[in-house]
């Protein structure tokens, strides 16, 4: 039997295609350099709205995460770490858009004993429908953080969760908390705790330094990867997370190289005199499919991470490129201008019955499968959209100058991608789910070509 | 014969700077000037003291009609105006036989990012084939794609996109003679 918030958040998700723009929300003082909320989306949005009515995010507290042992560690004090761990669930919530967090001036501390037994009464009365409690403590080799959701107008817990982290990994316990919240009350697969790579763009527009980057979802724990002496573009995410592919232009020749996380190495993936470009790993990290140009023809190929001798896939005259698998790994979908523009192409895992399945007017480019399999991401003229795999359904999600390169979160409802502003400016990353809400990710200089990982391993 | 190549090199480039003035771009489409034209030269055997080395970057680009030619949008057919830039560059190349050469295809920023890469690809590779086709030996010329990494013109406007769907010839600055 559903309580009523749930009850209210299934309906909700039932309606997800027709969930409208969650109100503005101040900046809070204390938020942390992470995503930033983007402004209310224009009256363009609510066509999408197809069921009516807007539907407000869920109000949810998110108070401070008391310590039963205060201590240092080496992530920081546990009282502090408490403090910031709520401010890190509330942020994820946030960007979701399906929620409200409190505002924290509203919000008072909590203590132990509290945290299984929740006051219900003075969390409805800073107008919480649901509450998050949680606790951190240093256990000597690592943190241990607790999570718990409860449902503040049926009074009752609602689900439970315990994280063991190392202290530099104590951020995902944040996450994986905001998952379990965003999972529970959605019904949707998580996505916070994740990580992104994507292409950091700085200097002049005739002269842009490139470098690879990776940051967590939320746009903490960022770093370099390459050191922009040579052009950077297009890298991706190995589903296994222990490599990125991506192209380089290393002596002024553009390749496909495999950079290793671990040992910080990179290798030519496919020894070639002709250019290869357009990377993208398949579902079992075991090959990655490319394009090769070949005395101005592009075809797509095959290969074996390790290396080896590529496989040709596409042989028709034209640009055939932005290959991108399917999550079990039996089809690919691709962009070619073989029919005279650029059009979504479906075709087997091994080239076989390739099929055209884009059919509107203007180019459709860098198709992208969803990691659930029910819809594929496009770039169409400037914007970003969705289909189905057998060509239905296409709808415009993003209407702006210049956005291409969707890549897609791990729940497959939220999508990356990037924009370029007329003139020159540098490029910027956004998000925009379902419903074409939009918002901006905050990067510290320009960014490009973002990739989403899955889900962190346990 | 020498001589009677240069000058009709020297014809050709001149007309064909001559359409450019009425037919391209602005003076601002001009290539940057070569950032060091001076050479190590010996005045008593080098008729050509104060002109750029013969064979060098700087000779090419004062020689030929232009390293540059243009494109349509999505294009990367070679029309007559093309021909007569690439004539003159096959001609220079012919004439000296030992100087290897990138061609650079670059594309608008419309359009996605891989896309473009080949489209790059593809321009450079038709004006490539058209070298060779004037007796270029294809050994001699490395094609590279910066798709719309490397624009030349930094607007958003049609006359600025006009301008980066170019291929370019590029003689490298350290060969000479």
């Amino acid at each position: 039997m559903k309580t009523g918030l749930t009850r209210i958040l299934a309906m909700a998700l039932a309606a997800w295609a027709c969930l409208a723009a969650a109100p503005a929300l101040a900046q809070d003082e204390v938020q942390p350099p992470a995503l930033e909320a983007a402004p209310v989306g224009d009256s363009e949005e609510e066509e999408i709205d197809i069921v009516g009515g807007t539907r407000a995010a869920t109000p949810i507290a998110v108070p401070d995460f008391p310590t039963p042992n205060p201590a240092q560690t080496p992530a920081g004090e546990t009282g502090a770490l408490g403090r910031q761990i709520a401010e890190i669930i509330a942020n994820d919530l946030r960007n979701s858009g399906l929620f409200d967090p409190v505002d924290r001036s509203l919000l008072r501390s909590v203590t132990m004993p509290e945290v299984t037994a929740p006051n219900y009464d003075s969390w409805a009365q800073v107008g919480a429908q649901a509450l998050v409690h949680g606790y951190v403590q240093d256990n000597g080799s690592g943190l241990t953080i607790g999570c718990y959701l409860y449902d503040v107008l049926a009074r009752s817990a609602l689900d439970r969760a315990g994280y063991e982290l190392g202290y530099a990994d104590w951020r995902r316990g944040a996450h994986r908390c905001a998952d379990m919240i965003y999972q529970r009350l959605t019904g949707e697969g998580a996505w916070f705790d994740s990580r992104i790579v994507y292409v950091a763009e700085s200097g002049p527009k005739d002269n842009r330094t490139r470098r690879i980057a990776v940051m967590d979802t939320d746009g903490a724990n960022h770093r370099f990867l390459t050191n922009g002496q040579s052009i950077v573009l297009t890298p991706r995410y190995a589903p296994d997370q222990r490599t990125i592919v991506y192209m380089s232009y290393i002596n002024e020749e553009p390749r496909v190289y495999i950079y290793d996380l671990a040992s910080g190495q990179q290798r030519l993936l496919v020894n070639s005199p002709n250019m290869t470009f357009a990377p993208r790993y398949s579902p079992d990290s075991r090959y990655v499919v490319f394009s090769m140009a070949v005395n101005g023809n592009s075809d797509i190929y095959r290969v074996a991470v390790s290396g080896g001798t590529p496989q040709r896939l596409t042989n028709a005259p034209g640009i055939d490129t932005g290959a991108s698998y399917s999550p079990d790994g039996r089809s690919i979908t691709f962009e070619s201008d073989r029919s005279g523009s650029q059009q979504i192409y479906v075709m087997n895992a091994d080239g076989s019955n390739p099929r055209r399945i884009s059919f509107g007017g203007g180019s459709y480019a860098t198709p992208v499968w969803s990691p659930r399999g029910d819809l594929i991401a496009f770039t169409s003229g400037f914007n970003i959209g969705v289909m189905s795999p057998s060509g239905g359904g296409a709808r415009i999600l993003t209407r702006d100058y210049q956005a291409e390169g969707p890549s897609w979160a791990p729940n497959g409802r939220v999508i990356h991608y990037f924009q370029t502003p007329r003139g020159t400016g540098l490029p910027s990353l956004w998000a925009v789910d379902l419903t074409g809400r939009v918002r901006q990710l905050r990067t510290p200089l320009g960014g490009s070509d973002p990739s989403w990982s899955p889900l962190l391993p346990d | 014969m020498t001589k009677t190549m240069r000058a009709s090199a020297m014809i050709l480039a001149a007309s064909t700077l001559a359409l450019a003035a009425c037919g391209r771009d602005a003076p601002e489409d001009l290539p940057p000037p070569p950032p060091d034209t001076t050479m190590p030269t010996d005045p008593t055997t080098d008729p050509g003291y104060g002109q750029p080395a013969p064979g060098s970057r700087e000779d090419f680009l004062a020689r030929v009609g232009s390293d540059t030619i243009y494109f349509g949008l999505d294009q990367h057919d070679i029309d007559a105006e093309d021909r007569a830039t690439l004539d003159s560059q096959a001609t220079w190349l012919t004439q000296y036989s030992s100087v290897f050469v990138t061609v650079e295809g670059h594309a608008d920023e419309r359009g996605t990012r891989e896309y473009n890469l080949g489209l790059g690809e593809r321009r450079a590779n038709a004006a490539k084939n058209y070298l060779v086709s004037r007796g270029v030996d294809a050994s001699r010329i490395t094609v590279i794609s910066y798709g719309k990494e490397r624009p030349v013109a930094l607007g958003s406007d049609e006359s600025s996109w006009a301008r980066n769907r170019r291929s370019v010839t590029v003689v490298p600055s350290s060969t000479g003679f």
